[in-house]
């Protein structure tokens, strides 16, 4: 469903110019559940950055779902990326003066959802994160893993094809981290297709497709065993 | 996006920064109370001045004797110097058109009154009852002067309220005898306490008729002829037969001045509605101030909320949405700062008509509408800047502060 082709990044700093992607060649199926690993500035945020559409390709196509979304206009990208995709950050980015619920309820309320139909996902949503009871808690009396939570099912709420987790729990200690995948493997077990860019070899793993980068390139792509 | 949500989310926005918001609204606030309060004391001096040239009496034009060589009053006209008086006889014949509904010659002088030992100086008016309809008077006690001919002296006298309680104190003064001058007059009348017209305080004046004056002050010349005509249109028909009838009379000489209360009324009108928009002007540009520091503060938002808008916009956020979003708080801002404004406004007039009984401080209509709009338009126009720039920023970037 996502087909990255020959996709290049080009920034420029200073006058020199720096490849974050170099060639990138990359198919992901519906509900595959891919990790990217590898060193600080080998290109994996950016990657992820550009398959969810908030960064475009100097160079390249991507597909989505068979459609060409490099040639799209900013406001249809926008809505793209609100139906069919969710983003889960490391630093959670809570809105701090909404509350948990309404955090969650933004996407639904930037795609124009009625009100009673968007309280009814909301809550059903929350429900499923084990968050009803914080619902009217502000984030700052979240704990850090309650925010991560509160974040996922904002990234869900919208019942997207692809989530995207930037270094999920780089922000949480080990315990709340461990929660923080589990959840978002039970999703990617639910058929949403899931990729979780980290440093973190032994979250890496989990993943049934790792991929490692280096200095913008794949360096390898491999399958888990088949039986795991 | 809904409407209903996009004012919930910019209150939201407001609310979350409570002094700043509070800031704001206090600086629109004030430029648009400010517009209401100066409009309104300049609207409450108009109104003051033209109400107080009305109660002079309507349709009213004032004849004087001699006339300077420019038009419009000048000292010469306001002494009254001329080769020729104007007499009775030329006030009689200034009934004879259909357009004058009524006419009172006008002769003024001091004479010091007497009664019973107590002793005053007075300003004694000589004229007919047709004065008390053309001046709008009010009589608190007995009769005015009698409708009789011009030409007959009667002693009786009207009294102004502040002398008749000098004079007589609790006494009764209906009927009695008074000295005025070297002359008895029988008082038959007290004036009421509304009527007060520029330069005359009826409380402090006698009145008695036209030919007694003239007697007292052995002269046979009028000070003023008022003539009140039919109707507005009737004005200046009724000035020119004015000015016709005497030049006729007086052998072919233009030697008296007629002015309409119209044109001093319209030249203060003029001049006070020039003065209420010059303030209400300058107040305006308080509102221009409060606009840039909308500008200023809706800036400072951006760069505040940076990583919120780098997360709408992962969320799905068009540009637009982000502009409608940041001009709606911003609009929020200066609609609820002009509301205040207003509010605040109104008051301090209240508070002005309270102190100034005198004086109906009303803000126009025009000046408030126009605040209004002002505030608002420049809240909008001003937060464009801050919007577009919102909108404009790249979501990776703004994701990646904290």
């Amino acid at each position: 469903m996502i087909s990255l082709e020959q996709i290049h990044r080009d920034f420029q700093v200073g006058d020199q110019v720096v490849h974050a992607l170099d060639d990138i060649n990359l198919d992901i199926s519906a509900g595959e559940y891919v990790s990217i690993m590898g060193p600080s500035g080998s290109g994996k945020s950016t990657l992820l950055n550009l398959i969810g559409l908030l960064d475009r390709a100097t160079a390249g196509h991507y597909l989505l779902n068979g459609e060409d979304v490099t040639t799209l206009s900013d406001v249809e990208q926008a809505a793209t990326r609100n139906r069919r995709i969710g983003f889960v950050f490391q630093s959670f980015h809570l809105v701090p003066r909404l509350s948990a619920a309404g955090n969650v309820e933004l996407p639904l309320i930037l795609a124009g959802m009625p009100a009673a139909e968007r309280k009814a996902r909301v809550a059903q949503t929350l429900q499923a994160l084990n968050l009803t009871d914080r619902a009217h808690h502000k984030p700052d009396q979240l704990s850090g893993g309650q925010r991560q939570r509160v974040a996922i099912a904002r990234a869900t709420v919208t019942e997207p094809a692809v989530v995207l987790a930037d270094e999920p729990t780089g922000n949480l200690d080990h315990k709340s981290g461990g929660d923080v995948i589990n959840i978002l493997e039970s999703l990617n077990q639910r058929g949403i297709t899931l990729m979780v860019v980290t440093h973190d070899a032994e979250i890496g793993d989990r993943a049934t497709r790792r991929i490692k980068m280096r200095d913008g390139r794949i360096e390898s792509d491999t399958q888990a065993d088949a039986d795991r | 996006m809904q409407t209903g949500d996009v004012t919930r989310f910019a209150w939201g926005a407001l609310c979350g920064y409570p002094t700043r918001t509070l800031l704001m609204l206090l600086a629109m606030g004030i430029g648009v109370a400010a517009v209401v309060v100066l409009t309104s004391l300049g609207e409450g001096a108009r109104r003051y001045v033209t109400g107080e040239f009305a109660s002079l009496g309507t349709n009213l034009i004032i004849v004087i004797p001699g006339r300077s060589e420019t038009a419009g009053i000048s000292p010469t006209t306001m002494m009254g110097e001329t080769p020729r008086d104007l007499t009775l006889d030329d006030a009689r014949a200034l009934t004879r058109s259909y357009s004058v509904r009524r006419i009172a010659p006008l002769n003024v002088g001091s004479a010091d009154i007497n009664w019973r030992g107590k002793q005053r100086e007075v300003t004694v008016l000589g004229t007919t009852h047709e004065m008390l309809a053309i001046r709008h008077w009010e009589l608190s006690q007995g009769k005015f002067l009698p409708a009789t001919d011009l030409d007959l002296a009667t002693p009786v006298c009207v009294i102004g309220s502040k002398i008749r309680n000098e004079l007589f104190g609790a006494q009764r003064a209906i009927g009695e005898w008074v000295r005025l001058g070297d002359r008895r007059f029988r008082v038959i009348g007290i004036m009421g306490s509304e009527g007060r017209s520029i330069g005359v305080d009826v409380q402090e004046t006698v009145m008695i008729p036209v030919a007694s004056a003239q007697q007292l002050f052995n002269t046979p010349s009028l000070f003023r002829i008022l003539v009140e005509a039919k109707s507005r249109e009737a004005i200046e028909p009724v000035k020119q037969f004015i000015i016709d009838t005497l030049q006729q009379r007086h052998q072919g000489e233009k030697d008296v001045t007629v002015i309409t209360q119209d044109a001093v009324l319209a030249t203060f009108d003029r001049i006070f509605s020039a003065l209420t928009y010059a303030v209400g002007g300058i107040a305006a540009i308080s509102l221009i101030v409060a606009g840039i520091l909308i500008m200023n503060v809706m800036l400072v938002a951006v760069s505040q909320r940076t990583s919120e808008i780098g997360l709408l916009k992962a969320l799905g956020a068009a540009p637009r949405q982000i502009i409608v979003l940041f001009l709606s708080e911003a609009l929020l801002l200066s609609g609820l700062g002009a509301a205040l404004g207003l509010l605040l406004g109104e008051l301090a007039s209240m508070l002005l008509r309270q102190l100034f009984a005198d004086l109906p401080a009303h803000a126009p209509a025009w000046a408030v509408v126009t605040a209004l709009l002002v505030a608002i338009l420049t809240g909008l126009l001003f937060s464009l800047l801050p919007a577009r720039r919102a909108a404009r920023l790249d979501a990776v970037l703004a994701l990646s502060r904290r």
